[in-house]
This record gives structure tokens, sequence and C-alpha cells, in this order.
């Protein structure tokens, strides 16, 4: 577990290195992402090898980290409140038209190349 | 030192945070177990809420909290590298088909920051709540970033981000049902790049492909707001 952690901070490390090196406007974890993907790629890892054990156990409550941030909605909560209508509808609309979009798009197109296939 | 004095300094303790996050959070999951794994209850919502009212309640600060809260949101950066490990298992499957993703990808995120800025404003909002809006559906370590470069309110676009992904966890896999989308590539697909990790949370319960997609989906919608942000926000504010 300890191991794997190491890992995944170290692909972290190598990633937040790499943007500022190239000079990229992309996350550090997002690069470190692609670092971990590189590495298992090279060298399948055993099923219950630490980078995987730690992955899977970090995985499986995600949605807890994003709590402390979230707690921030505490403090705006009068802008929310002074602009309630264009936040609110701004927000789910524009979350539909992408998540929308997105799934056309995608369909679509994986349709089109099967049935190219197909011919 | 008397009851005050000792209780005034355990409750704006770093610990304090940790433990109120973990046990509001884990007061999320039980509810969403009672409710059999509904949809509708998301630990991050109940999390938030039982977070923001004890910390009114005891009458502890947002900056007090996050003294321990960003202990736990730390974890955020190893846990976005994780994310290399369900997309590694799936891999085959995104090359076999890499065409048709990209072009959603990219497509998606743009009209996500342009309907965010337009509908804002055209509902009276002000152009700096556009400017906080435009980078909410990406994830949130890059919408604070995008967010300061076109000038927005970095804190603000952090819970918007966060509203976001709830939303899209919450209501992204029933809308997607409705819409008849069965494919597991691209409903991960969509719920990944209209609302990031909280939604990718979710889809890595639906099934194993959906949560990879989702989180190749927010890994690159997150690069491709990075030019799409810049790129439109001045022209549209």
């Amino acid at each position: 577990m300890i191991t794997g952690l190491l890992a995944l901070l170290t692909c972290q490390l190598v990633g937040e290195l790499l943007v500022r090196l190239l000079d990229v406007p992309v996350p550090g974890p997002v690069a470190g992402m692609v670092v971990l993907l590189v590495a298992l790629q090279l060298r399948e890892p055993r099923k219950d090898a630490g980078v995987v054990r730690a992955a899977e156990g970090l995985l499986r409550h995600l949605q807890l980290l994003f709590v402390p941030a979230g707690v921030g909605v505490v403090e705006h909560l009068a802008v929310i409140g002074a602009s309630a209508v264009p936040l609110v509808v701004g927000l789910a609309v524009s979350w539909f038209a992408a998540l929308a979009t997105t799934a056309a798009v995608a369909a679509g197109l994986l349709t089109l190349g099967r049935r190219r296939a197909e011919r | 030192m008397n009851v005050v004095e000792a209780w005034d300094a355990v409750r704006s303790s770093p610990v304090f945070a940790v433990a109120l996050t973990l046990a509001a959070y884990r007061a999320g999951t039980w509810l969403r177990g009672r409710s059999g794994g509904s949809a509708w209850v998301n630990p991050v919502l109940v999390a938030i809420v039982v977070v923001g009212t004890t910390l009114w309640a005891v009458d502890v600060d947002y900056g007090t909290y996050l003294e321990g809260g960003s202990i736990i949101a730390i974890f955020l950066g190893p846990a976005t590298v994780a994310l290399a490990w369900p997309l590694h298992l799936e891999l085959r499957l995104v090359r076999r088909s890499a065409g048709p993703l990209l072009s959603a990808i990219v497509v998606g995120s743009g009209v996500a920051v342009v309907v965010a800025v337009v509908v804002t404003r055209s509902l009276g909002g002000d152009e700096l709540l556009a400017r906080s809006m435009a980078p909410k559906s990406t994830t949130t370590p890059v919408a604070i970033a995008l967010s300061e470069t076109v000038a927005g309110v970095p804190a603000l676009t952090a819970v918007l981000t966060i509203l976001t992904g709830i939303l899209g966890a919450v209501a992204g896999p029933r809308l997607l049902t409705l819409l008849r989308v069965r494919d597991e590539r691209v409903r991960g697909l969509a719920v990944g790049v209209s609302a990031h990790g909280i939604g990718t949370a979710q889809m890595l319960q639906e099934s194993r492909t959906a949560g990879a997609f989702s989180g190749l989906a927010m890994a690159l919608s997150a690069l491709a707001s990075s030019v799409w942000v810049p790129l439109l926000v001045p022209r549209l504010t």
C-alpha cells in the first residue's frame, strides 16, 4: 500500500516536473496519469501489486476528496443567492448541452465507423 | 484550561476538520446504501451539507476548516494519477475508436464553455460570473487555473465545478438512459466531459468500462478546455 501510494505520488511529481519543463497548460496530476499509463503499458503489474491496490483504494473513495473544496460553497452563498437564476440555469443548461453533445457526437461517429467497417 | 477553552482549541484543530469530513462522507455513503444505491443520494452533496451546517453550528470559518480539509484534498492528485489503472485495463477498447472519442471530447468541452457563458450572460449574470462559470465542466485544479487565466473568481469556480460534478453524478446516468444512450463507452465519455471527477466516481460504480472512458474523457477534456477557455471566453464576454 505504501509502495503503491509512493508510486502514484512519484508519477504525479514527474508529471508536475514535465508540465513545467514543457510549459503546457495541463495540471501535474493529469500528466502524471499519462506517466503511470505508459509505465503500466510497458510492464503489466500483478493483480495484487501495491500500485493496483493503492489506485483501487483511492478511486473507491474518489468522491470524498472533493468534499473540502465543495464546502467552500459556504463562502459564496451571498453571490449564489444574488444571481441564483443565471447561475443555476447557466450551470444546468451548459452541463446538459455538454453531456448531450458529447454523447451524440461519440454515438454518431461510432455508428458511422461500424457501418463503414461492415461495408 | 476550562471547558470553553478546551473546546475552542479542539473545534479549530485540523484533526477536527478531518474527522468531521470523514464522518460526513460516511453519513453520505450510509445514506446511499440505505437508498439502495440510488444516484439521487450523492455522498459529496450530503457531506458538504453536513460539514457546512456543522461548521456554522460550532462557529468555525472555512479558512480554519481548510487547514484540516486540505490534508484530505491533497490526495486528489494521486487519485487522478490512479485513473491510469482502469484506463490501462480498457486501453485496447479506447484505441479501437480513438477518432470518434477524441472528436466528441473536443466538441463537447467547447460546447460546455460557450453555452455556460452565453446562457449566464443572457439571463443577466455579470461578466465576472460568466468568466467564473466558463471552465466549470473541467476537473477542479484545471478549472481553478483557467478561471485565473480569464480573470474569473477561482474560489467561485471551484464551487461551481463541484456543483456541476454533483449534478452530473446525480442526473447524468438517468438522462443518458432517457436519451437511450446504452453504449458504456459513450455513457462514460459524456459524463466525463460534462462532470469531470465526481461524474467519473459515479461511472466507476456503473461499470469498469464506463469508469475508464469517463476518466479518459475527464483528462482529455481538461486538455481541450485549456485551449477552449482562453480562446473563447474573451470573445464571448
